[in-house]
C-alpha cells in the first residue's frame, strides 16, 4: 500500500499515542501522521513492553494490520489453479488457488486470518484445527481445493464483537497457555468438543459404548481423551482440563496448582 | 508438495473411469494420510481425484446375501460417524472401540472407512526418502530390518520389509470377518474377504493389499455375530492416546455357561497386516473361560514370533495383551 494512501489513526491509537507520548501529541498530529509512521514511533517506543502494560496498546498492537493484506495473485499465474468458493466466519469467499495449497494455508495466506497456526504441518500437533460443517477437523491435512461450498470457522470467528466466547473467556480464567500458539487450535477443538458431547459422542475411555447416545457429561478423563489430538508443548493441559470442564458443566471449577 | 491436477469426482462411475485410465492417479477421501505422504514426497500422485462428496458414507443393515442380518458401512462414511451410528455400537462395539482407539477426534472426522483400510505404515524408513525402503522404492533394501525396529514386525515379516500396518479399524475388521466391496472399471463388484484383503510383505513390500488400480472401495460389510456382550478392543502404546499401537488386540467371544462357544482374536502392531491370532482361537473353542484357557492360548499363538532385535518385548506384551483383552472382553471392559 502506497505511504499517502495509509489510513489515518484511529481514536484507539491515538489514546494510545497520547498515553505515550503525551508531551509530543499535539505537535505530531498538528503535522499529520500516518497509521505507518505511527508503527514506526511505537516500535521506537518499545511498543511490546508497553502492550504487557496497556490494554489500549494491548488491542491496537495485536490488532491485524492493515497494511499486510496480502496481494491476490491472478489466476493465470497458477499451475493447476482452481477455483473455490467458501464461507469463513459467516463471510463469503470466491477464490482461485492452486491445487495443492492446504486450506490452512489459505486461511492464513490468502484470507488473513493467522489465528489458525501451523504447528508440525503433518496432522500431529492440532495447532490448526479449524471447525468445517460444524466438525473439528486438521486445516494442514485438509486442502482448499476439497472445502468448494463448505463452512469454515476459525478462531476469529468465535467472539461476538468485544464478547468473548466462553470458552476465550475459560482458558483465560484458568489461565489455558502459555505462549499461546497452541490456543486458537486447542479452543476450537474444544469448542467443537462440546459439540460432539451433546450429540452423545463416544469415546475410547467411556465404559461401555452399547448405552445409547445422548448428551453425555464428560469426566475429566474423558476431556483429556478426547483433546488428545492437541499437543501443548508448554504443558498448560491441567488448566486447559479445566477450562472445558467449567464451561462444559457450567460450574466453576477450581483451579488447582501441584507442584511437581 | 509436487504439482498435481485436482477433479472433483460427480459420481462414482467417471471417478472410478478417472483413476483407471491414469496409473499415476489417486483417490482423495479424507487426506489424512495421502496428503501428508504427498508432503514427505513419498506418494506422487500428478492427480487426485477427489471422492469425499460421493454418496457413499451411508450405514445400512443388510437385507439380504452372504452377510444377511449383518451391516454395511459405507466406504466413504466418516470414521467418527461409523464408531458412534447405534447399529454399530449396540452390534459391533468392539469395532466402535477399535476406531476409537485410533488418531485424534479431529482425525476421524476427516478419515473415511475405505481410506482408513488403505493406510499405509508409519515405519520411519518408509517415510524418510533419503533411506532405502523396498516399499517405497522396491530395490533399495530394508533399513529397519537391521536398523532401529523397536515398533516393528513379530510376525509375518521377509527380509524386504520388516513393517507394520497401523489401522486399528481393520484389525477389528478382521476380528469380525468383514468383507470389502470393491467396484471396478469396467463396472463390476467383487466382494474380498478381509482375510485376503491385506498381504504379507514377501518380494513385494510395495503392495499393502490385493486391491487393484482403479478399483474403488463402496462398503464394508460385517455379518452378524454373537459377539456383542464379550468383546474388547485393548490398545498398547508409548502414550496414553494418539499413538499408533505397540501391540492391540481385538478379542470377542461367544460363551454359553462358561463355554467358549466361539473365539475370534485380532491382533495390531504386529505384522504387515492385521494378524489373526488363529491359534489361540483354536485353543480356546469348547473351553472353559479361565485366566488359565487365555494363557495357554496366548501362549501357544506368541510362540511362533520371531523378534526383530529392538522388539523382543512385544513378545511379552503380546501375550499378556492377548489375556488381558480376553479378560475385559468378558468382564465387561473391566480388566
Amino acid at each position: 500500500m502506497d505511504e499517502h494512501e495509509s489510513p489515518e489513526l484511529t481514536e484507539e491509537e491515538k489514546q494510545l499515542f497520547a498515553d505515550l507520548m503525551p508531551d509530543d501529541l499535539a505537535e505530531i498530529m498538528n503535522t499529520g501522521v500516518n497509521r505507518r509512521h505511527f508503527l514506526k514511533l511505537l516500535t521506537l517506543a518499545g511498543g511490546g513492553i508497553l502492550a504487557a502494560q496497556s490494554a489500549v496498546a494491548e488491542r491496537v498492537l495485536t490488532r491485524p494490520s492493515r497494511e499486510t493484506l496480502p496481494v491476490e495473485l491472478a489466476p493465470s499465474s497458477l499451475e493447476n489453479g482452481v477455483d473455490i468458493g467458501l464461507k469463513v466466519n459467516g463471510k463469503a469467499h470466491k477464490l482461485t488457488i492452486d491445487s495443492r495449497m492446504t486450506l490452512l494455508d489459505t486461511l492464513r495466506e490468502r484470507l488473513n486470518l493467522t489465528g489458525s497456526k501451523k504447528g508440525c504441518d503433518h496432522g500431529q500437533c492440532g495447532a490448526c484445527t479449524v471447525i468445517v460443517n460444524g466438525s473439528r477437523v486438521l486445516s494442514c491435512l485438509t486442502l482448499a481445493a476439497s472445502c468448494e461450498g463448505k463452512t469454515v470457522q476459525t478462531i476469529e470467528g468465535l467472539a461476538q464483537g468485544n464478547r468473548l466466547h466462553p470458552m476465550q473467556e475459560a482458558f483465560l480464567k484458568h489461565d489455558g497457555f502459555q505462549c499461546g500458539f497452541c490456543t486458537p487450535g486447542q479452543i476450537c477443538s474444544a469448542v467443537a468438543l462440546l459439540d460432539e458431547a451433546k450429540k452423545g459422542h463416544t469415546s475410547y475411555v467411556t465404559g461401555n459404548v452399547r448405552q445409547p447416545g445422548g448428551p453425555v457429561k464428560l469426566s475429566n478423563e474423558e476431556i483429556r481423551e478426547r483433546m488428545s489430538g492437541n499437543i501443548c508443548r508448554c504443558g498448560a493441559y491441567p488448566n486447559i482440563v479445566a477450562a472445558i470442564q467449567e464451561v462444559h458443566s457450567g460450574k466453576p471449577v477450581e483451579q488447582v496448582f501441584r507442584s511437581a | 508438495m509436487r504439482a498435481f491436477t485436482y477433479t472433483r469426482a460427480k459420481d462414482a462411475t467417471s471417478a472410478i473411469k478417472l483413476l483407471a485410465e491414469n496409473p499415476n492417479a489417486k483417490f482423495l477421501a479424507g487426506g489424512t494420510n495421502l496428503l501428508d505422504l504427498m508432503k514427505e514426497d513419498v506418494e506422487r500422485p500428478n492427480a487426485l481425484i477427489d471422492i469425499s462428496e460421493l454418496d457413499l458414507s451411508e450405514i445400512k443393515p443388510i437385507i439380504n446375501g452372504a452377510n444377511q442380518g449383518g451391516i454395511s458401512l459405507g466406504g466413504l462414511g466418516k470414521n467418527t460417524d461409523s464408531a458412534n451410528h447405534l447399529l454399530v455400537r449396540q452390534h459391533y462395539p468392539l469395532l466402535s472401540q477399535a476406531i476409537l482407539a485410533g488418531a485424534s477426534g479431529q482425525i476421524r472426522n476427516m478419515a473415511t472407512n475405505g481410506g482408513n483400510l488403505l493406510q499405509r505404515t508409519r515405519c520411519p524408513y518408509f517415510y524418510e526418502v533419503a533411506m532405502p525402503c523396498n516399499k517405497r522404492e522396491p530395490g533399495t533394501g530394508c533399513g529397519a530390518r537391521e536398523g532401529i525396529n523397536r515398533m516393528h514386525a513379530i510376525f509375518g515379516w521377509s527380509e524386504h520389509c520388516v513393517a507394520v500396518y497401523p489401522s486399528d479399524m481393520a484389525v477389528a475388521l478382521t476380528a469380525l470377518d468383514a468383507t470389502v466391496i470393491v467396484r471396478s472399471a469396467n463396472g463390476q463388484q467383487r466382494s474380498i474377504p478381509i482375510a485376503d484383503f491385506y498381504r504379507l510383505p514377501g518380494n513385494e513390500p510395495e503392495k499393502d493389499t490385493n486391491l487393484m488400480h482403479g478399483e474403488l472401495i463402496t462398503a464394508i460389510e460385517l455379518p452378524k455375530n454373537r459377539f456383542a456382550e464379550q468383546s474388547y478392543y485393548l490398545k498398547v502404546r508409548d502414550r496414553a492416546s494418539y499413538a499408533f499401537a505397540l501391540v492391540s488386540v481385538a478379542a470377542a467371544l461367544e460363551i454359553e455357561g462358561n463355554t467358549i462357544k466361539q473365539a475370534r482374536i485380532a491382533m495390531g502392531g504386529v505384522a504387515h497386516k492385521p494378524w489373526r491370532a488363529l491359534k489361540a482361537e483354536q485353543i480356546l473353542v469348547g473351553k472353559e473361560a479361565t485366566e488359565a484357557t487365555f494363557k495357554r492360548a496366548a501362549n501357544a499363538e506368541m510362540a511362533d514370533a520371531k523378534p526383530l532385535t529392538h522388539n523382543a518385548f512385544k513378545v511379552e506384551l503380546g501375550n499378556r495383551s492377548i489375556v488381558l483383552a480376553l479378560q475385559m472382553a468378558v468382564n465387561g471392559g473391566k480388566a
